[in-house]
């Protein structure tokens, strides 16, 4: 991992109320979003059942995840029994066209070489041409974040070959919502551009109400697409904070000569260009009238919010890449992101947002590997009067008064944190409303007795 | 491999039997199997559940991030007084304290939670990787609580050591050392609520029955409970069991070192809510109590049935699925359908034990599926061959039953409306009649966008 700056790192002997999850549970949203596949979690019950609890409240969706239940023999003599049983009884039930297995603290204390036992059972079992990918994703080695680019760069680099060149566009996706995946391919082909999107889980995390029912879903990047992204025209990665120990753009870049275009996610009128820019410079398509005009609406927003918005002052917690698209945005609408907060490592993270916040008359407060006391704090110390980010920040509403847009991963108090799109001019035109009309709600809610209380005297 | 089309498992088949069908005994109470999706949690969350709701409380995970996040305020428990139960304080283990161990940071993380939340009572939680680095808790905790002068316990729970019953065993056993008094008991008349953990303010519900017919409450274990009434729990001259899964065994301790006998009762539905204010009356003894027991029974049942009534004609001959945590909980879930007009055809839990399996299958029609520690292809298989129109269970069953196109009732820790008492009955007969008898179904079963326009005029 990249030298930190020590100077925005909040060191503490406890966390209090996470910011973040664990490794693994970014393996498995990952991993969703490969075609037919299903995920093994090594380690005890408990892990994969948390996960799919918080997934499956997300998403509004069944996931079944797999656990290779180590139990207390397993833990001392070596889980391979577990490990090997979990995937016959996966292949049994789910006949999955692909496998992932996600390592735990538990199997990584212990030392499970799960590369040599899945090799091992593979030839055990002639299945040698089925694919296994796996990942090291111990709890206590990054958050949900970094285990979700970790295990998309394993997918990679378990799958992907040299191959000859073709005319496709690779797109590495974040953890975001389906809504905001389905937005970014149909921008893709508004612009006639073909792709290879991964992951993708718009579908098998958001699939439509249909008979009868699969234990499969349909959806997900194509396992002939993910082997072909070595011959890609180029890749573009909505990574722009991500270290280069965990980024699948370098890996095809270093391993096949990929060009990379590492990108902020297309939150914002700026990061949107930069996007569409970026694919007119790889492909030299042209840019519909269609986008044009949406970018146009986009504009006439802001300019309708803007008075609004200078009055924000927010608090932006989450995933480093979302917390980073969103101060970006904010930034760019006047709304001053006056805490900026992460519980994952941060990668990037601090540099981009000091570039991002320099026109602003206040310094902006930067936090990794934070935690939601922390946030609190912070925010109150700074006034803030709005918070844009996943569901736990329900915490600074109820403590602190904070009104909060929800954004991100988890949603697990509202309904449809599936459906929630940021992204391209129209969801950032959508985003933006949600954050002017919290403003305007707020102000709204109190400004009759304010004012009384501010101004009135009786005579 | 013995297999078939629907996949199923060979090993599985021991934990699922067809009342009536079978001869062959119910397996339960075992670890799961690899690769077999149970529905399960681990140790830890099983000890969470039971300890978290004591409000006064530091909840403090020693782990890596993700057992206290995956645990932060998901839970439906009220309080009355303080709230410092409602945080998730995590020691947040990285690799180099896994290598070196965790004791220094957890050393810290007490020393600064105490001063900073004043805090009477630690519990300090372990996870998987503490139970294998070896970190020594109990030594760690002993050292605290001399130099903090509070209770700082340790709960035994790694993940990896049993299923969730031993996480119930591993919060009794720290209950145990919580309750356990420095001076001579003086007994009280008064007794203790177990296994109630005041999901949507369940545990007041009762307590405000108890009171009406006289009947003194020392202390609930756990819901809305604090550090000062737990201390006086000895004192109490009977226990009274809601869950039985989670406190049968502390139950039982206390039994052995406090003479304090127990009953078993359920507040689920007016049969079994009815029948438990008589059972306690009468253990109880005291005339008065019975009579007003039995006031406040015919009060209520005839309030509550009118209202139920309603609800039992639109939903009569629906056939419901059970799939919960507790067999207690699953036994008086079938008694509840009969009171609303609805037949089981399917039921199973995740930590039901031997006991309570053989009183399910007394209890159900033939034909009924029995199965323990399912998973969600089974769940799928049995709801579909036996018509379910709905199925009642937790956080991960909701999208299944709902992509199945059946209704769905949510019985977990993590909801906010109380199904106890008669209170609870009435929801509980307005939410499965919210759901059953939606208008949504309807859209589903029509054939799509291609059924053409026929309401044009």
């Amino acid at each position: 991992m990249a030298e930190k700056d020590k100077n925005h790192v909040h060191y503490r002997d406890v966390n209090e109320n996470p910011c973040n999850m664990c490794m693994p549970m970014g393996g498995i949203l990952a991993l969703k979003g490969i075609e037919k596949s299903m995920v093994i979690v090594h380690g005890s019950q408990g892990c994969s059942t948390y996960m799919r609890r918080h997934i499956a409240e997300h998403f509004n969706e069944p996931v079944d995840v797999g656990s290779s239940s180590l139990n207390e023999k397993g833990t001392i003599y070596g889980g391979e029994k577990n490990l090997r049983q979990a995937l016959d009884n996966i292949v049994k039930v789910y006949h999955p066209a692909l496998i992932g297995i996600v390592t735990t603290c538990l199997a990584e204390t212990i030392g499970e070489d799960i590369e040599r036992i899945t090799g091992q059972y593979l030839i055990d079992k002639e299945m040698e041409d089925f694919p296994i990918v796996t990942a090291a994703t111990p709890g206590y080695g990054g958050s949900h974040f970094e285990g979700y680019f970790l295990t998309v760069k394993r997918v990679l680099m378990q799958l992907t070959a040299a191959t000859k060149k073709n005319n496709k566009v690779n797109v590495i996706i974040p953890n975001m919502s389906p809504a905001d995946i389905r937005e970014i391919k149909r921008i893709l082909e508004l612009m006639k551009i073909e792709y290879v999107l991964c992951p993708d889980f718009s579908d098998t995390l958001d699939r439509p109400f249909s008979r009868p029912y699969t234990k499969m879903s349909d959806g997900g990047t194509k396992l002939v697409d993910i082997k072909e992204m070595g011959g890609g025209l180029a890749t573009i990665q909505m990574g722009i904070t991500l270290d280069d120990s965990i980024s699948p753009g370098k890996y095809l870049k270093d391993e096949f000569g990929v060009p990379l275009y590492n990108l902020a996610i297309p939150i914002g009128v700026e990061s949107t260009d930069v996007f569409i820019n970026t694919l007119v410079e790889i492909t030299g398509k042209t840019v519909p009238e269609s986008l044009q005009k949406e970018r146009g609406r986009l504009l006439d927003a802001m300019i309708d919010s803007h008075k609004y918005n200078f009055q924000g002052r927010c608090v932006i917690f989450g995933e480093p890449e979302m917390v980073y698209a969103v101060t970006k945005t904010c930034v760019e609408n006047g709304v001053f992101p006056a805490v900026v907060a992460t519980g994952s490592q941060g990668g990037k993270l601090n540099e981009l947002v000091g570039l991002a916040v320099t026109d602003f008359l206040e310094r902006s407060n930067l936090f990794i590997e934070t935690d939601f006391a922390h946030i609190l704090a912070a925010s109150q110390d700074a006034k803030v009067n709005i918070g844009i980010g996943p569901s736990d920040g329900k915490y600074l509403t109820e403590k602190g008064g904070i009104p909060l847009v929800r954004l991100g991963f988890p949603i697990h108090d509202r309904v449809g944190g599936q459906r929630i799109l940021s992204v391209g001019y129209t969801g950032t035109m959508m985003f933006l409303d949600r954050v002017t009309n919290t403003l305007l709600e707020n102000k709204y809610k109190s400004y009759r007795s304010s004012m009384y209380e501010k101004f009135y005297q009786s005579s | 491999m013995a297999e078939d089309n629907a996949g199923r498992i060979a090993e599985r088949d021991g934990f699922i039997v067809t009342k009536g069908k079978n001869k062959k005994q119910l397996q339960c109470d075992t670890d799961s199997s690899a690769g077999c999706v149970s529905q399960r949690a681990c140790v830890y969350c099983g000890a969470r559940v039971v300890l978290n709701p004591i409000t006064d409380a530091i909840h403090l995970v020693h782990g890596p991030i993700g057992c206290a996040s995956y645990t932060w305020d998901i839970r439906g428990s009220l309080s009355s007084g303080a709230e410092l139960y409602r945080n998730s304080f995590s020691t947040d283990l990285k690799e180099q304290d896994i290598i070196f161990g965790g004791a220094k940071r957890l050393n810290a993380a007490i020393d600064g939670l105490v001063e900073k939340y004043q805090a009477k009572l630690v519990f300090v939680y372990s996870t998987c990787i503490v139970g294998v680095i070896g970190d020594d808790l109990e030594a760690i905790c002993t050292a605290a609580s001399q130099k903090h002068n509070i209770e700082v316990i340790p709960v035994e729970s790694s993940g990896f050591i049993g299923n969730k019953s031993a996480g119930y065993r591993a919060a009794g056993d720290a209950l145990l050392r919580l309750i356990k008094p420095s001076e001579p008991i003086v007994k009280s008349n008064s007794i203790n609520y177990l296994g109630d953990f005041n999901l949507a303010g369940e545990a007041w519900i009762i307590h405000n029955y108890l009171r009406q017919i006289g009947v003194e409450l020392n202390v609930t274990f756990t819901g809305d409970s604090h550090y000062t009434a737990l201390k006086s729990a000895p004192k109490a001259k009977l226990n009274i069991i809601q869950c039985a899964g989670s406190m049968l065994y502390l139950a039982g301790k206390m039994e052995e070192l406090y003479q304090i006998p127990y009953i078993q009762i359920s507040f689920l539905g007016i049969e079994d809510t009815a029948a438990s204010l008589r059972k306690i009356a009468a253990t109880l003894g005291e005339k008065s109590m019975i009579a007003k027991a039995e006031a406040l029974i015919a009060k209520e049942t005839a309030r509550v049935e009118a209202i139920i009534k309603g609800y039992r004609e639109k939903l009569q001959g629906k056939k419901a699925a059970i799939y919960v945590g507790g067999g207690f909980k699953a036994i008086s879930l079938v008694k509840q359908f009969r009171e609303i007009g609805i037949d089981v055809v399917m039921i199973g839990t995740q930590t039901g034990r031997k006991e309570e399996y053989e009183t399910i299958n007394n209890l159900v029609d033939d034909g009924t599926v029995i199965l323990d520690d399912a998973n969600p292809a089974e769940l799928e298989r049995f709801m579909m061959e036996k018509g379910a129109h709905l199925l009642v269970g937790g956080v991960k069953e909701r999208p299944l039953a709902y992509k199945l196109g059946i209704a769905f009732i949510d019985h977990n820790h993590d909801r906010k409306h109380p199904l106890s008492g008669f209170e609870g009955a009435v929801n509980f007969a307005e939410e499965v009649y919210s759901t059953v008898c939606s208008p949504v179904w309807k859209s589903l079963s029509k054939s799509g966008i291609d059924r053409g326009v026929t309401n044009h005029g």
